[in-house]
């Protein structure tokens, strides 16, 4: 038996490559390996029900602790990778452990921009990505009374939604124009923005953060731009993530913005891979390489490594698809509607039920949905496979889209 | 407890007591039932914890709803008379003794 797979990063990149590769048949040994003390688990639920106190560890972990040795995955969990030797395939661990690879795939993720501003250093501000800063969050917002959520972005609006159902007094500060604005077009970020202002959360956009104040060491105010002045016994930042570059880096693999693959979702090396939130792919929906920070991402990332390493070797060209649960809205998103140049309607805007179809000249790019489950599922369907899709047909609700997506045959998602 | 039997495609059997109030889907996951993936984790985004409902127990289940019914549309296998995410249902006391078939690939 030789060295096997290694999978450092134990996120849901990392274990669905462990598990993905068994269910390939892979026969030799498979370790996965990461920092963090706990078995794999979900993140979508820590800015949502985990944060809300309505969902425990045990109802979000990805499986139980059984599974892993049922499928014969070592999994180490709390022992950080800090060096490849690619001469000799073995990787390193901070505590001086060696471990040796015939395949390595890093799927390490990604880590919180932090705060720079006068104050940043205060206590009663925190940053949400692991387990260990959602308890934090969860306990803290039980006693805060007002937070300020900083970022307009997908995890600050779930996080206002959460502290505001907790009946906090909650103001969100949005540098850019509008809200999720590198995601969705304007009407979308003013649906959004009229929900969290129908809830009573106080929502300022275009105004960054000239200081955090808190004469005791502890926030008490925070200064925007504007002029305006905000108390605040709590701040949530969500201002965006960094891809963990470093390891791939000190091994001599080209980095960009993430670890840099191929469409293999291979790095330089023959026998590392990429994937997920620290990767860097080209991917054909969006015309260029990006880096995409999601569950989708992360899950048919690894798929598809594990079918590579597995023996099956393809090119990626899984359809990027995303939500997000604030109040009671499911906001659906499909494809990768940045670049777009136009968007047309389906469904009604004034009842909350609506998709917007985002084209590139004629070329389907994107669907948001709001209530309209069946487009994001038809619309992946159809863009999976290429299918065209006219505006005209897109804002025609007689025209079905269950019967265009049939002519498909099999699901491709 | 009620019990659920979960069939492979391959004819694997496989009955589980579970606690009223739990998906069919987690039960399946907390006791290494292969063939669930429940990719999303139970919030109806994805269509990997399909499974088709034995004919008796069907029209015990509350009706899905439209996003479910959306997803199913997606399933890696296609979707029959019986199908259902099992993430979608929660087994209760009625539910004894469920039925329900895997497809034999999710994704």
């Amino acid at each position: 038996m030789g060295a096997g797979a290694v999978i450092v990063g134990t996120g849901q990149a990392g274990f669905q490559t462990a598990a993905s590769l068994r269910a390939e048949g892979y026969a030799e040994p498979i370790t996965l390996i990461g920092g963090e003390p706990q078995i794999p688990y979900q993140r979508p639920p820590l800015s949502k029900g985990f944060a809300l106190g309505q969902q425990d560890f045990e109802s979000i972990e990805l499986r139980p602790e059984k599974f892993y040795q049922d499928h014969r995955i070592n999994l180490i969990a709390g022992k950080r990778v800090t060096q490849i030797d690619r001469a000799t395939r073995h990787v390193k661990l901070e505590s001086g452990e060696e471990l040796r690879y015939e395949k390595l795939v890093l799927a390490v993720g990604s880590r919180n921009r932090k705060l720079t501003v006068k104050g940043a250093e205060l206590d009663g501000i925190v940053y949400l990505r692991s387990l260990e800063e959602a308890v934090v969050i969860r306990d803290r917002l039980k006693n805060a009374n007002a937070v300020v959520v900083i970022g307009g972005g997908f995890i600050g609006l779930e996080l206002a939604a959460v502290a505001r159902t907790m009946g906090k007094a909650v103001t969100v500060v949005e540098a850019l124009p509008r809200l999720m604005s590198r995601a969705v077009a304007p009407m979308i970020s003013e649906f959004f923005r009229e929900l969290h202002t129908s809830k009573g959360i106080t929502v300022i956009c275009g105004a960054t953060i000239v200081a955090i104040e808190g004469p005791d060491g502890n926030v008490r105010s925070i200064a925007l731009s504007d002029g305006s002045r905000w108390p605040a016994d709590l701040i949530i930042a969500g201002v965006g993530v960094l891809p963990n570059v470093e390891l791939a880096q000190g091994a001599g693999l080209p980095v960009a913005n993430g670890i840099a693959i191929d469409e293999f979702l291979q790095t330089d090396d023959e026998n590392i891979f990429a994937i997920g939130d620290c990767a860097e792919f080209p991917c054909a929906f969006a015309g260029t390489r990006i880096r995409l920070e999601s569950v989708q991402n992360a899950a048919d990332q690894a798929q598809h490594v594990a079918a590579t390493i597995a023996g099956r070797r393809s090119a990626y060209k899984a359809l990027p698809w995303f939500w997000t649960d604030q109040f009671n809205v499911k906001l659906q998103m499909a494809g990768i509607s940045n670049g777009h140049d136009r968007t047309v309607m389906r469904g009604n805007a004034e009842f909350g039920k609506f998709s917007l179809f985002y084209f590139k000249g004629e070329r389907l790019v994107g669907i948001d949905s709001l209530n309209r489950p069946l487009d994001h599922m038809m619309g992946r369907k159809l863009m999976s496979a290429h299918v065209p899709l006219t505006p005209g047909q897109a804002a025609d609700e007689s025209f079905d889209l269950k019967h265009l997506a049939h002519t498909v045959g099999a699901a491709h998602h | 407890m009620p019990r659920v039997t979960y069939i492979s495609a391959k004819g694997d059997v496989r009955e589980i007591d579970v606690p009223v109030g739990t998906t069919v889907m987690s039960a399946a996951l907390k006791n290494g039932v292969d063939g669930i993936v429940a990719e999303c984790g139970g919030v109806c985004m994805c269509s990997t914890c399909h499974v088709f409902v034995d004919e008796k127990f069907f029209d015990r289940l509350p009706p899905a709803n439209d996003t479910e019914e959306a997803v199913l549309e997606i399933a890696a296998v296609e979707r029959q008379a019986t199908s259902r995410l099992s993430c979608q249902i929660k087994v209760t006391d009625t539910l004894d003794g469920l039925i329900v078939r895997l497809p034999e690939k999710q994704r």
